[in-house]
């Protein structure tokens, strides 16, 4: 047996400011040159184990610990937090935060410069760990001219070029398009392979972390580890599900069509899964379910007529872009990062001009509006809630559109307290903004917009960065209101699921061209289209193959209809 | 904003130079013109200055609506000496020879017109200085050269993450501020004083409690990289010292301080062409 | 352990300073006055100071200033810089009476920190700017005063307004959340 680098034994914390400990009697070895999974829906401990092995707790974030635990046999609270970081190298999920240098290679050189390691020696070293990460072209490069994959490949040798031995990555697909976080999980697996070191990835995104494989995976909730077991094993127990982790799409569609899943058909990966015992089931109940037609309103409300848009007059972000959106659509706009899907939502709300186009509301030409006139009819819901809010109290943040418009006091007491409602925050209103959760503050910038009345409202990817549980409600909430009110529903997003699940419809914009303008169950079946926009096709499209289903995008439309039921009943 | 100067990559001798020597010299070239008021030295600094403006190759696509506008505020500024004071030159040099009289109080006098001329030489002997030292430094080497002067690494590298993140707060600024606007927020000229203040609170508010969630990240990064742990560090982008620059230097001190000397052996600041 | 000017210190005065220079082009004019305006930069100076201490303080007035006036302005006005540095150290040395973070400012607290603004920005505009002016820039005394004074008046109320509601902002931020109730 190898030699444990990693051993909590009834260990337990409490942070300082709370009653009950976060995390509660780990017990857990990692060994030398493991891959291990850390998977928990937010608030379950998961971030605070991690911040364990890398010493912000109890360094940073004080606390009381109770139990044991060493790394590489030493004891952590001895080695201080400068002592585990020549052991342990994180990657955080905030690219931009971990991004400190003014240049690539001076972020890289960073944890050398601390050390005080001579110039000639840094520029080898940052030469050699820029190259394994494929970024020693761009060594010159600001962060601003780099794409979020670039920076997190750049926070990846800016640990590496210490020799750490233990890679620890803090959700390091959180702010990444499907592609390069694939991309970033097969490069996890092949420092993996050459360096031989310990990798900890902690994540929510089971599916796509287990592109490839990994030896383990650990299961956290309420603080405790429920589950720690060979991937295969753990895929066949319904323990991801009951702890509020999303099982892979085509393991809960197999599951849906009743047959049962076991470890020996390793189903670890679509592609190498046996099926052979399951794929009649699945098929036979892709025949028996059947999407009933939904009406869909044929008045025109939007439409976008030849838009063209250039930051500078070198090159275009946008070019030509036409398409029509009817009244009370839910929808979604995707594409990779920086493929100009937020411009273009710019442009809809009026913080832009487009350079050639018309943008029509309703018949009528946009380009005379105001910004704020243009908010009265478009809402538009930034990303990170936080940028957006402006009052220190709930009830003055929504009331802020009302009172700088000069409605009448009762009238915005009224139409506050009603748009509190349908937000489910009323029982808060007299509560400060601090008090909320990230998707209660979601929530409230959302009802912020709300009040004003907007026929339509743009939401900045609505679900970045949220756990399972969390994406559901918050998309529950926008998809009641869309049926509810009518109100037409517009995400920029790169969230395949969201796409799938949620909007009828998804237009594609790669490299300031629309790609293509279908329902989101065939853009995720096209494995071309996929790959241009940056997305990938969805692994219940191999499923449909590898069962003899010809219709493999009827097949998705199916299993998320019946998803989508099943939800609705509890 | 995008009147800002920034740094581009050229390649002259100026470029070349460390980072430390431009600092040096941004710095000493500075105290001195601010001390002297002789015209004799200040007309000297003038043409240095521009030799050396003109030897970093800048183009007045680069700094032209900066200068421009400089040069607005050293009006306003010459104007407001003069409608204050329009006897500070008769004050300083002790003599007063009147050219023409305007009214009241206000003569306009050979001393004053003087004074006011070496009141814009000072301005001119530095602006070409701050000029060149944006444009040709890297700001990469900034914090590196802050460190060499003896300023202690830590806040040299304050420096550091302001230049990091000057244009990232300028984006989270122009973002909040659109999607306040949309909101109802009005910033035009016409909102009257009060609004405006209120706006420019609703834009405050998450621009400032963001960037201190930002504070936490970045700081809990670098404690993760070892920030703090030894007594000094290295800088990667530091550039070593070359001939050029200790000749660079040696010339500065020597000059600064025979500049000063001349100004002082005449008996005051001020070099008074009058008596 | 905790030192007067730790990593978190490091990183708070650079961004500090980064949104320094970023609203240094934020001006609030004055409606009745022509050409003067309201400068947004001083509230964030106080607020950052009253919450960071006298050095983030300190070198946020210095370099926000020094770096915003070189990189927009092109020149620097020294006697204008080192006001703004001594502000920010004055605001700074009552950080912790302030009470900022655990949500103690309120009604005696705010009463304080706009004392402590108004004689700092006093002792920085009306005797220090002019001071350096008339030493540096052999400037006449009366119109530096002037300067001085309108500088004073303009900073000190864009700090009890804006300041002040920042600082409220970001106290009740900082209350504790277990007091709160859910209602009906």
């Amino acid at each position: 047996m190898s030699e444990a680098v990693i051993e909590f034994r009834d260990f337990s914390f409490r942070y300082r400011a709370q009653k009950e400990p976060t995390i509660k009697n780990i017990n857990l070895r990692i060994n030398q040159g493991e891959k291990v999974l850390i998977v928990g829906p937010s608030g379950s401990g998961k971030s605070t184990l991690a911040h364990c092995l890398n010493g912000l707790v109890p360094f940073a974030f004080p606390g009381e610990i109770t139990g044991e635990y060493s790394i590489n046999g030493q004891n952590p609270r001895k080695l201080g937090i400068f002592g585990l970081n020549k052991m342990v190298g994180t990657v955080l999920q905030d690219t931009d935060g971990q991004f400190i240098g003014l240049t690539v290679a001076e972020d890289i050189a960073f944890a050398l410069e601390n050390d005080c390691v001579e110039q000639e020696e840094l520029f080898k070293r940052v030469e050699e760990a820029a190259e394994q990460v494929s970024v020693k072209e761009l060594l010159g490069n600001s962060p601003r001219e780099l794409s979020g994959g670039q920076k997190q490949r750049v926070s990846m040798a800016g640990v590496m070029v210490d020799d750490v031995d233990i890679l620890l990555f803090d959700e390091p697909l959180a702010n990444l398009d499907p592609a390069t976080g694939k991309r970033a999980i097969a490069l996890i697996d092949e420092i993996h392979k050459k360096r031989k070191s310990t990798i900890i990835i902690i994540e929510h995104r089971l599916e796509d972390v287990l592109y490839k494989d990994v030896d383990r995976i650990i299961l956290i909730n309420n603080g405790m580890i429920v589950g720690d077991m060979k991937p295969d094993e753990l895929l066949s127990t319904d323990l991801l599900v009951n702890n509020g982790i999303r099982e892979p799409l085509y393991l809960a569609a197999i599951r849906h069509s009743g047959a049962k899943i076991c470890a020996e058909q390793c189903p670890q990966h679509i592609e190498t899964m046996k099926l052979d015992d399951v794929s009649e089931t699945v098929k036979k109940w892709f025949h028996e379910v059947s999407i009933p037609e939904k009406p869909v309103s044929n008045d025109v409300q939007l439409e976008i007529k030849d838009i063209s848009f250039s930051y500078t007059s070198k090159k275009k972000v946008l070019s030509d872009i036409s398409f029509k959106i009817n009244k009370g659509e839910m929808l979604s706009i995707v594409g990779k990062n920086g493929a100009g899907k937020s411009t273009l939502a710019n442009l809809i709300c009026g913080f832009l001009e487009p350079d050639a186009g018309q943008i029509l509301f309703e018949g009528t030409d946009l380009s005379s509006w105001s910004i704020k006139e243009h908010g009265e009819h478009i809402g538009y819901v930034m990303q990170n809630p936080n940028q957006m809010i402006s009052k220190p109290m709930i009830f003055d943040e929504v009331a802020l559109g009302l009172v700088v418009r000069g409605v009448p006091e009762d009238e915005i007491k009224e139409r506050v307290y009603k748009v509190l409602k349908i937000c489910g925050l009323y029982q808060f209103r007299n509560w400060p903004v601090s008090a909320l959760s990230f998707g209660q503050k979601k929530r409230l910038t959302i009802a912020s917009i709300l009040v004003l009345d907007p026929e339509v409202i743009i939401l900045d990817e609505p679900t970045a960065g949220q756990d399972y549980k969390h994406y559901t409600e918050i998309m529950e909430f926008l998809k009641e209101l869309n049926e509810a009110s009518g109100i037409t529903i517009i995400m920029i997003t790169h969230d395949m699921h969201l796409m799938l699940e949620y909007t009828h419809r998804a237009i594609v914009i790669a490299d300031g061209n629309k790609l293509t303008d279908d329902t989101p169950a065939n853009v995720l079946t096209n494995e071309a289209a996929a790959d241009k926009a940056y997305l990938k096709k969805t692994s219940l499209y191999d499923l449909a193959l590898k069962c003899g289903i010809d219709d493999p995008s009827e097949f998705v439309e199916r299993f998320i209809w019946f998803e989508n039921q099943e939800r609705g009943n509890g | 904003m995008s009147r800002v100067l920034s740094y581009v990559e050229k390649d002259t001798w100026i470029h070349r130079l460390s980072g430390v020597t431009k600092l040096v010299f941004f710095l000493l070239w500075s105290v001195t013109s601010m001390i002297t008021y002789d015209t004799r030295v200040l007309l000297v600094m003038l043409v240095f200055s521009l030799w050396i403006f003109k030897a970093s190759k800048t183009s007045w696509k680069q700094v032209g609506s900066v200068f421009k506008f400089i040069m607005f505020f050293l009006f306003l500024n010459v104007l407001a000496i003069y409608v204050f004071s329009p006897d500070q030159g008769v004050k300083i040099y002790g003599t007063k020879h009147v050219l023409a009289h305007l009214a009241g109080n206000y003569d306009i006098t050979k001393e004053q017109i003087f004074y006011e001329l070496n009141v814009v030489l000072k301005y001119f002997t530095v602006i070409p200085a701050v000029l060149m030292f944006i444009v040709t430094t890297d700001p990469s080497e900034f914090a590196a050269s802050l460190n060499k002067i003896g300023v202690s690494y830590y806040i040299g590298y304050s420096v550091a993450i302001a230049l990091r993140y000057i244009p990232d707060v300028q984006d989270d600024y122009a973002k909040i501020k659109r999607a306040q606007e949309a909101r109802g927020i009005e910033m035009s000229k016409k909102a009257k004083f009060m609004d405006r203040i209120k706006s420019t609170a609703a834009i405050l508010f998450p621009l400032i409690f963001s960037s201190m969630d930002r504070i936490d990240v970045v700081s809990n990064a670098m404690q993760l990289r070892g920030f703090g742990k030894n007594k000094s560090r290295t800088w990667y982008s530091a550039k070593p010292l070359k001939r050029n620059d200790r000749l660079t230097l040696a010339f500065t001190v020597i000059f600064c301080a025979a500049a000063l000397i001349i100004t002082f052996t005449n008996g005051g600041r001020f070099f008074n062409p009058f008596t | 352990m905790k030192k007067s000017f730790g990593v978190k210190e490091v990183v708070a005065a650079g961004i500090g300073t980064a949104l320094f220079v970023a609203l240094t082009q934020v001006q609030i004019p004055i409606a009745f006055i022509p050409n003067t305006s309201l400068q947004p930069r001083a509230a964030l100076l106080a607020f950052f100071a009253a919450v960071y201490g006298p050095v983030v303080g300190g070198i946020i007035g210095l370099l926000g200033h020094a770096l915003g006036d070189a990189l927009i302005y092109g020149s620097v006005w020294w006697s204008w810089v080192f006001p703004d540095a001594l502000f920010g150290i004055i605001v700074g040395l009552f950080a912790g009476k302030f009470q900022m973070k655990n949500g103690g400012f309120a009604g005696k607290t705010v009463a304080l920190f706009n004392v402590v603004q108004i004689v700092a920005n006093a002792l920085a505009w009306v005797l220090l700017a002019p001071v350096l002016d008339i030493v540096i820039y052999a400037e006449p005394a009366n119109k530096v005063f002037v300067q001085g004074v309108s500088a004073l008046i303009g900073n000190a109320v864009v700090v009890a307004i804006l300041g002040t509601l920042i600082g409220l902002g970001f106290t009740k931020i900082g209350a504790k959340s277990a007091s709160l109730t859910e209602e009906d």
